[in-house]
Formats: C-alpha cells, sequence, structure tokens
C-alpha cells in the first residue's frame, strides 16, 4: 500500500509543481509507486500468501478493505508491464502536449488507481476505486477537449458506457452483499453457494454486462476506437493494455471467485461473447485506416480471445475437467499479459508516429521505418508479436489456448464439442485478419514510400519514447523465447482462482509441458533453431553470391518512366479484397458521383469515389437508443418553462404523490 | 559404415533439410514437365529449377531505391523458416530432430512467418504490384486458416495430440484410421489448403505474369539474383513440404521408425516417390483447370472449412 501512497504524492506533485519540475517528478514518483506495488505482487505470487491491509478511517462508513490474492497480483504485474514504460514515454512525450496541471495529476492517480483496483476486497472499496478509475481515464480522454470535437464526443460516449456499466457491476454487488450480510468478498464468497441458482445467474449476467462493457466485448466495445485515438498517447496505452483487462479480472473474479463457478451455459454465452467480440474487432481492425483506431478495434479482438478462454475454462471446469479448465484460464490471463505488452508497444510508437509526422491516418504515411529506424523496428516486432508468429509472446499464448481447445474436443457433450470446434475456427479467422491488419499497418505505415510531406519530414522521436515502447518490446521477446517464468506466476494465480482444481505445473524447465495432455512446446529451442537457420540462409546467400555489394535500381513501373508514391497501395486499397468478401457483415457504404460535361453526357467532366465502413453495431443498436433519449430529453425541457408558479405546484404535487402513498403503504 | 548403424539426430536434420531443398526444387521440374507433356511440349528439363537457381545465385544483388532492410530479410527468414519446419517434420523418419516441440500448429506458424514476411516485403517495394500481391495473398491466408486449423484439430481427435510425429506413429499403428471419415474428409480439406498455400491452380498460376491476376508472383516481382534464388527455393521447398505432410498422413507406410542407414534410406526414397506421384497428379489435374477467380477463393475455402468441420464432428460422434 506504499506504492499507492507514492501515487497519491505524485499526483500531488503533479497538481502543484511548476511546469519545469511537474512531469519528470510526477513520472518518477509513479514509476516508484509502480515498482512498490510489483514488489508487493511478486512477494505474493512467489509465497502464495495473500498481504492483507485494512483501514476503517479512509473511507466513511465501511473503510478500506485491501487483499491482494495471487490472482489480484498477477494482474497488479500486468498493470506494471504497461505503466512502467508508459510513464518513461510520457516524460519524453510531455513536451508534446500532455504537461498541463490537470493531465499530470490524473495520469499519476489513473496509474495509482489501476494499481490497487486488483487488490481491492470489498463492496465499497472496489467501487469506490473502479470509479476513481472510470472518472480519472475520462478527464484524461478529454484532454484535447477544447481543441477537438472528436474528444468531446469521445468523452461522452466513454463515460455514458463506463457508467452504466459501473450501474449493472454496483447491481450486482448489492445482490450479492445482500444476501451474505456482509460486503468483504472473503464473506460473499462463503455465503454464495447458498444462493438460489436464479440469483446467481442473474449476478453473474449483471457482472457480464458491467465487466463486458468495461473490457470493450461487443456490443459495448463502441467507446474504444473513439476514446482509445483521442487520450494522450500513454493514456491509449494503459486503456487498453491494462484498463481493459481488468474488466477481464472482473469476470474471472465474478465467475470463479465470487461465485465459486457456475452452470455450462453461463460460460456459453462467455464464449460466445468472446468469439464474436475477437471476429468483430479483427475484422474492423483490417478496415481501419487511422492507425490508434486500428489498435483499438484489435484491443476488442484481443479482449475477445481471451474472453473466449475464459469462456472455455468456465465450460471445462463446469463438466468435470477441472484440470483443462486451469489450462484455459492460464491461457487467458497469459494473453492478456501478452496482450498489455505488444497492444502497450503498438500504442506508444503510433504516439510516436503522430509525433513525428503530424498524422495517424495510414493512407498518409509511408517509408516511415527508414525515417524513424529504432521505433519502426520496435512496431514491425509489436506487430509479428501480435500477429502470433513464432517465436514472439503471442504464439506462445495461442498456442496454449488453441491446446486446451483441442484437449477439449470430445470430452463428452455434443454441444461442447461444436462450440469448442467453432471457437477453434474463429481462434483461427480472427487470427488470419489479425495479420491482415497488422501487415497492413506495419507495411503501409513503415514501409514503401511516404505518402504525404508530413511522413517524408517524419523524424525519430525523444529518448525517453523510444526507451518506453523498446522496453515492451524487449518483453514480447523475452516472455516469448523463455515464457517459462511468467508461465509459472499465471499458473500460482490460476490455482488461486480455481481452488478446487489443483493442478500441476504446466513448465518442465525448457519445455512447456501440458498436464494430462500431449502437448509440448519448446519456445527456446525453437528460437534457437529459427536463428541458427537464419544464419545458415544468410551465410549460404554471401557465399554463392560473387559480388557482395548491392546495387540500388528503380523499381519496375510497368515501362512508365515516373513512378509516384501514389501508385503504391494505400490502406483502404489494401484491406479491400477483405472488404469485399466480407461485404454482408460490415455493409460498407460507396458513393460515386460523376459529372459530366455540359454539352454532352458521354463526356465525364469528374468523378468522385468514396468509401466508409460504419460499425454496423454502433448504426442498429445505438442510433435508435440515441434517437429515443434525445426525443425524452426534448420532452422534459418542456417541464422546465421559467415560471416559478409552475414549480411550486411540481413541489406540491410531489408531496401529495408522496403523502399518499405513504398512507396507502403505511 | 554398415545398414545399420545410427545416423543420430544432426544426421536427420541435415538429410531432411537437404532432401526437402533439393528434392522442392526437382519437384518443381517435374510439375511443369508433367505439364508440358500433357500438353504436348517437350518442356525443360526436370533439373532445370536448379540450374536456374544456381545461376541466380551468382548474379549481382539489386534493391528498389525506397526498399528498407525487410526486403533482403524476407527471402533469408522464408528459407529458415521452412528449414526448420522441415526439422519438425516427420518426413523420412518418425523421429525427426526436433520432435519434442513438433507440433502442428507450430509447423504452421513457422511457415506463415514466412509468408508474412514476404508479403511484408511485397509493400516495402513501394510499387503497386507489391502491394496487390500481397493484399490479395494475405486475405487467401486469412481464410484459409480457419479450415487449416480445423483440419489440424481433426487430425488430432483420433490421439488425442497435436504432435506430428505422435500422430504419424498412431497412425502407423493402426492404418484404419486412414480411411475413417474424421481422416478422409481432413485430408481433403488439407489438400485444399495446401493448393490455396502454396499458390497452385485453381488459386493461382504459378506460371503467370499477367499483371493483374497474379498474386504470389506480384509480390515477388522486384526480387532478383541471389534473393530471387533464395524466394525460389523457399516457395520450392515449402510445396515440398506440405506434400511430404499429406502423403504421410494418408499414406504413411516406408517412414522410417528408427534412424539407422538403412531405414533412412528406404525412407527417402519411399518419401520422395511418394510425393513425386502426388505431384504429378495435381500437375495433371491442373492441365484441366482454369484460375478462380479472386473473389470465388472465398466459396472453395469455404468449402475446406466445411470437409474439416465434419472431419472433426465426425471424429467426434465415430468415437
Amino acid at each position: 500500500m506504499v506504492g499507492a501512497l507514492i501515487g497519491v504524492v505524485a499526483a500531488a506533485a503533479g497538481a502543484a509543481l511548476p511546469k519545469r519540475w511537474r512531469v519528470p517528478a510526477s513520472a518518477s514518483l509513479v514509476l516508484c509507486g509502480c515498482l512498490t506495488e510489483l514488489a508487493t505482487s511478486i512477494r505474493v505470487l512467489a509465497t502464495g500468501s495473500d498481504a492483507h491491509w485494512h483501514s476503517i478511517d479512509l473511507l466513511p462508513f465501511t473503510g478500506v478493505t485491501l487483499l491482494l490474492t495471487p490472482l489480484g497480483a498477477i494482474f497488479v504485474v500486468l498493470v506494471t508491464v504497461v505503466a512502467v514504460p508508459a510513464t518513461l514515454y510520457w516524460i519524453g512525450y510531455s513536451s508534446h502536449g500532455a504537461s498541463a496541471r490537470t493531465t499530470a495529476c490524473n495520469y499519476a492517480m489513473f496509474v495509482t488507481v489501476l494499481l490497487i483496483v486488483p487488490a481491492a476486497a470489498s463492496v465499497a472499496t472496489f467501487m469506490f476505486l473502479w470509479e476513481m478509475m472510470a472518472l480519472t481515464s475520462l478527464a484524461l480522454v478529454l484532454t484535447d477537449q477544447g481543441r477537438r470535437a472528436a474528444a468531446r464526443s469521445a468523452g461522452v460516449w466513454y463515460g455514458v458506457i463506463t457508467h452504466a456499466g459501473a450501474a449493472f457491476i454496483m447491481a450486482a454487488f448489492l445482490l450479492l452483499a445482500s444476501h451474505s450480510g456482509s460486503q468483504t468478498f472473503v464473506a460473499m464468497t462463503s455465503h454464495a453457494r447458498t444462493l438460489a441458482p436464479g440469483a446467481r445467474a442473474v449476478i453473474f449476467l449483471l457482472a457480464l454486462v458491467g465487466f463486458g462493457s468495461k473490457a470493450g466485448v461487443v456490443p459495448f466495445h463502441v467507446w474504444l476506437p473513439r476514446a482509445h485515438p483521442e487520450a494522450p498517447t500513454p493514456v491509449s496505452a494503459l486503456m487498453s493494455g491494462a484498463m481493459v483487462a481488468l474488466g477481464v479480472y472482473g469476470i474471472v473474479l465474478f465467475g470463479n471467485v465470487l461465485l465459486s463457478g457456475g452452470p455450462v451455459w453461463w460460460w456459453l454465452i462467455v464464449l460466445a461473447l468472446g468469439g464474436v467480440s475477437a471476429l468483430f474487432g479483427s475484422l474492423h481492425a483490417v478496415n481501419s485506416t487511422d492507425l490508434k483506431k486500428l489498435l483499438a478495434y484489435s484491443t476488442t479482438d484481443n479482449i475477445g480471445l481471451a474472453l473466449l478462454a475464459v469462456g472455455a475454462s468456465g465450460i471445462f471446469v463446469a463438466t468435470g475437467h477441472g484440470r483443462l479448465g486451469a489450462l484455459s484460464l492460464v491461457a487467458a490471463v497469459f494473453m492478456l499479459v501478452n496482450h498489455a505488452m505488444f497492444k502497450g508497444a503498438l500504442f506508444l510508437v503510433a504516439g510516436s508516429v503522430q509525433v513525428a509526422s503530424g498524422t495517424r491516418d495510414l493512407d498518409e504515411l509511408g517509408g516511415l521505418l527508414r525515417r524513424m529506424p529504432q521505433s519502426g523496428a520496435l512496431f514491425l516486432v509489436a506487430a509479428a508479436a501480435i500477429c502470433a508468429l513464432p517465436p514472439l509472446n503471442g504464439f506462445v499464448g495461442e498456442w496454449l489456448l488453441f491446446q486446451s481447445l483441442l484437449q477439449g474436443v470430445n470430452l463428452g457433450s455434443t454441444a461442447g464439442d461444436i462450440a469448442i470446434t467453432v471457437s477453434v475456427a474463429a481462434l483461427a479467422l480472427a487470427a488470419g485478419l489479425t495479420i491482415v491488419a497488422f501487415v497492413k499497418a506495419a507495411g503501409v505505415g513503415f514501409l514503401g514510400r511516404p505518402r504525404s510531406p508530413g511522413a517524408n519530414d517524419a523524424r525519430e522521436v525523444a529518448m525517453s519514447m523510444r526507451v518506453g515502447s523498446g522496453l515492451l518490446v524487449v518483453m514480447c521477446v523475452v516472455a516469448g523465447v523463455a515464457p517459462m517464468t511468467i508461465l509459472s506466476a499465471v499458473e500460482r494465480a490460476v490455482r488461486a482462482a480455481l481452488p478446487r482444481v489443483g493442478s500441476r505445473s504446466v513448465v518442465r524447465g525448457l519445455q512447456l509441458q501440458l498436464v494430462g495432455a500431449r502437448g509440448v512446446l519448446a519456445p527456446t529451442v525453437l528460437a534457437a533453431s529459427l536463428a541458427g537457420a537464419l544464419i545458415l540462409a544468410v551465410s549460404l546467400r554471401r557465399a554463392l553470391a560473387r559480388r557482395r555489394a548491392v546495387r540500388v535500381v528503380e523499381a519496375w513501373g510497368s515501362g512508365r518512366e515516373l513512378v509516384t508514391a501514389r501508385m503504391q497501395y494505400t490502406a483502404t486499397s489494401f484491406a479491400e479484397p477483405v472488404q469485399r468478401v466480407f461485404d454482408d457483415v460490415l455493409r460498407p457504404v460507396r458513393d460515386v458521383n460523376v459529372s459530366h460535361v455540359a454539352e454532352s453526357r458521354y463526356v465525364i467532366e469528374s468523378m468522385s469515389y468514396r468509401s466508409r465502413v460504419d460499425d454496423g453495431i454502433e448504426r442498429a443498436l445505438y442510433a435508435p437508443v440515441i434517437k429515443v433519449i434525445r426525443r425524452w430529453g426534448q420532452y422534459a425541457r418542456r417541464l422546465q418553462p421559467g415560471s416559478v408558479h409552475r414549480y411550486l405546484a411540481y413541489g406540491l404535487a410531489a408531496l401529495v404523490v408522496t403523502l399518499l402513498v405513504v398512507a396507502v403503504a403505511g | 559404415m554398415s545398414v545399420a548403424h545410427d545416423v543420430g539426430v544432426t544426421g536427420v536434420g541435415v538429410l531432411q533439410v537437404v532432401v526437402i531443398g533439393i528434392g522442392g526444387l526437382v519437384l518443381l521440374g517435374l510439375m511443369r514437365k508433367v505439364r508440358a507433356r500433357i500438353e504436348g511440349r517437350v518442356g525443360a528439363p526436370v533439373l532445370q529449377p536448379l540450374r536456374d537457381v544456381r545461376k541466380l545465385m551468382r548474379k549481382e544483388r539489386l534493391r528498389p531505391e525506397f526498399a528498407s532492410w525487410i526486403f533482403p530479410l524476407a527471402p533469408v527468414v522464408l528459407v529458415a523458416t521452412v528449414t526448420v519446419a522441415a526439422l519438425m517434420t516427420p518426413l523420412i523418419t518418425t523421429h525427426p530432430p526436433l520432435a519434442g516441440g513438433s507440433d502442428l500448429f507450430v509447423v504452421v506458424y513457422l511457415l506463415l512467418l514466412g509468408s508474412t514476411l514476404v508479403a511484408l516485403a511485397g509493400l516495402d517495394t513501394g510499387t503497386a504490384f507489391g502491394g496487390m500481391g500481397s493484399s490479395r495473398a494475405l486475405t487467401i491466408g486469412a481464410l484459409a486458416e480457419p479450415a487449416l486449423l480445423v483440419t489440424i484439430l481433426a487430425l488430432s481427435v483420433s490421439s488425442h495430440s497435436s504432435n506430428f510425429p505422435v500422430i504419424v506413429r498412431a497412425t502407423l499403428a493402426d492404418p484404419a484410421v486412414i480411411i475413417s471419415p474424421a481422416r478422409l474428409f481432413a485430408l481433403a480439406a488439407l489438400l485444399i489448403v495446401i493448393i490455396a498455400e502454396s499458390g497452385r491452380l485453381p488459386v493461382d498460376n504459378p506460371a503467370t505474369h499477367l499483371e493483374l491476376t497474379m498474386i504470389k508472383e506480384a509480390m515477388i516481382l522486384e526480387y532478383s539474383g541471389p534473393d530471387l534464388a533464395l524466394v525460389t527455393l523457399g516457395e520450392a521447398m515449402r510445396l515440398a513440404l506440405l506434400l511430404g505432410v499429406l502423403v504421410n498422413l494418408s499414406l504413411p507406410w516406408g517412414v522410417a521408425s528408427s534412424t539407422s542407414v538403412g531405414a533412412l534410406a528406404i525412407g527417402t526414397i519411399v518419401l520422395c516417390a511418394k510425393v513425386a506421384a502426388v505431384a504429378s497428379a495435381l500437375s495433371f489435374v491442373e492441365v484441366f483447370l482454369a484460375k478462380l477467380r479472386l473473389f470465388r477463393l472465398p466459396e472453395l475455402l469455404a468449402g475446406a472449412f466445411v470437409l474439416a468441420l465434419l472431419g472433426v464432428v465426425s471424429g467426434v460422434v465415430t468415437k
């Protein structure tokens, strides 16, 4: 809890110090806070004993109850994985904005709250911290609201959805707490078993909606592609890498810990939500041209895959295959940790690109790898990690998930088998589309030639920004080549979440050997042999080529003399085949305007073509709701004509109604 | 050296890689020869691709002016990934050097690493062709992915493992598995996916340089000299490897179960014969096929997916 105190001091430093000292002082304090919390959670994970802290003075009536279990500890580790590099990045980034008093203060508060949410162990503590997390991040999304209308709109969407979600979570907590007569998680867990199945189901579904909205799963994902691009870059990285993962933490907390598991149909819903989110997110990521928006949709995709694993785990546990359930949950948590690493890195580099070139639009970028060699290389490696290419961390995560699903087919129930098979297909399609999306992002953004003057003049960014994103990329490589340490920590966390399962280790020396299954992966050997084969192939080329020097020549332009940057494929054209294949799902809007010369309608004067892919769920689900609310708002305005007599009459009417109700009820 | 002499892990690794490397190029020549003969032409000698690669290797290295380090890296990665995949796969023997981590899923993702790098290199050239090729190739790859992974699932259901040597050994121990509906559906799906992934007709025409229809060739249009030699080698190795996987899952007989010289010799000859037969058959059929329109391909791949799904379902039902 020392970390939290340091965080509060950091926030105070951000608010109080003059501009010159504000960010460095605040950032170093935040880093100290992160490292302190990291040390606590590593201790919890290593010893397996919880860290407990209680104060009755901090919150009125209830006090603050914090209990760091191994499950919470792994999420604290996840938060620090993004928070430390993002804060380092912030030091350099703050010279391009995000250095105002409120921003610095809110940033420090946001990181601090993220660090202690997983330790909250009573309803009041949890809701207070959860709300703090929502409010500080909302304020950070609104950093640029004075200049950009998009930031204001993003703030409204995020604020409404996150608070609606909080209401659902609150309802779930109240139902559970009223049954157990206590608001601490420990008491709630022990009483939850005596609840009626219907009540348990209602509580779980309320929590699923509430936490699902924070996790950005379909259909509550609409705030992600708005809020992530508008927030300052370190905040986007934290929101996408860490905060969204806490939504999944909430679902695991309710489903596996507080309610101690549930029937198969709960988890089928979770599985389906995850699968649909993965497909929807990856498909929209392919069709986004704004780099940060692409990353935001891909967050929905990655969280969907993690949720799919959580759902599969629940199904396995509910059908009595506990070890397999533990394996799926290990895959889920490991994928979330990986996601924090590569998505954090991608967001940070995307921010560097925006700083260096002034745009995030892929159709205006290009050739950045030669202009920003280090940032560009970092983006390429992180993109390879998110595409689950070996030997990086994303690959190990997907392998674990695939193995757990593979072992899960053939367990007896036909519905379960079909659900698992379909989820393998969803996983595969989402993985394939992710590759399209990120080859597009990396290839169009960083390779080829620049498509705009901004991209042409881009220069490498400040050292601290490169160090921040570089740290995350190094973690991606280490977690891919030697995932053993992280996996054994994840294993302990999962064992705490599924106490009845008692799974053994999945790690044996340099290999990952699954318990009760015949799956073996040797990531270190794989990486070493890949490196060896690479050296072999390079030396083959060297040995056989007669001339070592490489001559630079013009690319083939089909016989034309001038090949311009506009002839390259753009992000839009790159995604066009996928868009056409999924035409029925995406329903792109295409306008073709042809204007003819006045004299003859056979001669065309000009032509314009516009194509846009809207979010179908937003159009179908949110637009009608917004319309209705707006209409009610119009009606409500008639209640306020400004006449004092009318207001007095309202008061009288309200009093009469209240008295009547009391008379009838009493 | 006697017939019973054990060559060990290193020997097997070198043998598999060399057989796939040289065999892949010969396979390319063989497929072209078969096609030429059926079309009534004499055709180039079977060893022509080997000579082409040797000639290309000696030429000067060229780089398009806007390309970065991705461009020269991609061919190397392509060859390296196929090499590692060849070290993992039970082609000649059921005891490949990297048997422990030899997982079908790993093999698929290794090959994916190579093709993703080549797709990036297509965009790196800064020309329209490169982008066109990578966009199309990746779209096909993404659509083939579900069929591919569900096929792996179908193949793994019977032995509860996606470890490749385990599957092949289980098939050898109980050959009736091959004519089970699960395996037959899975093999049919696998065949379609292999055709799509290696860019054969009707998905892509490897012989075309017609600007608007080419896929693979558009992506690698800027490569020349030693880099082109490596790309050709890598693609040929991949085709040989994939066909080797297919034959060892459908007709595993002859695969050496030890690493003695005699068994490996038999294993090599049998593997080459089987792959040559399948490749000739493919090439024969290709003569009568036209390339499908790009936007008809989803139907073909969806068909493969349905076959794979049937494979899983029948595997579960008949269990």
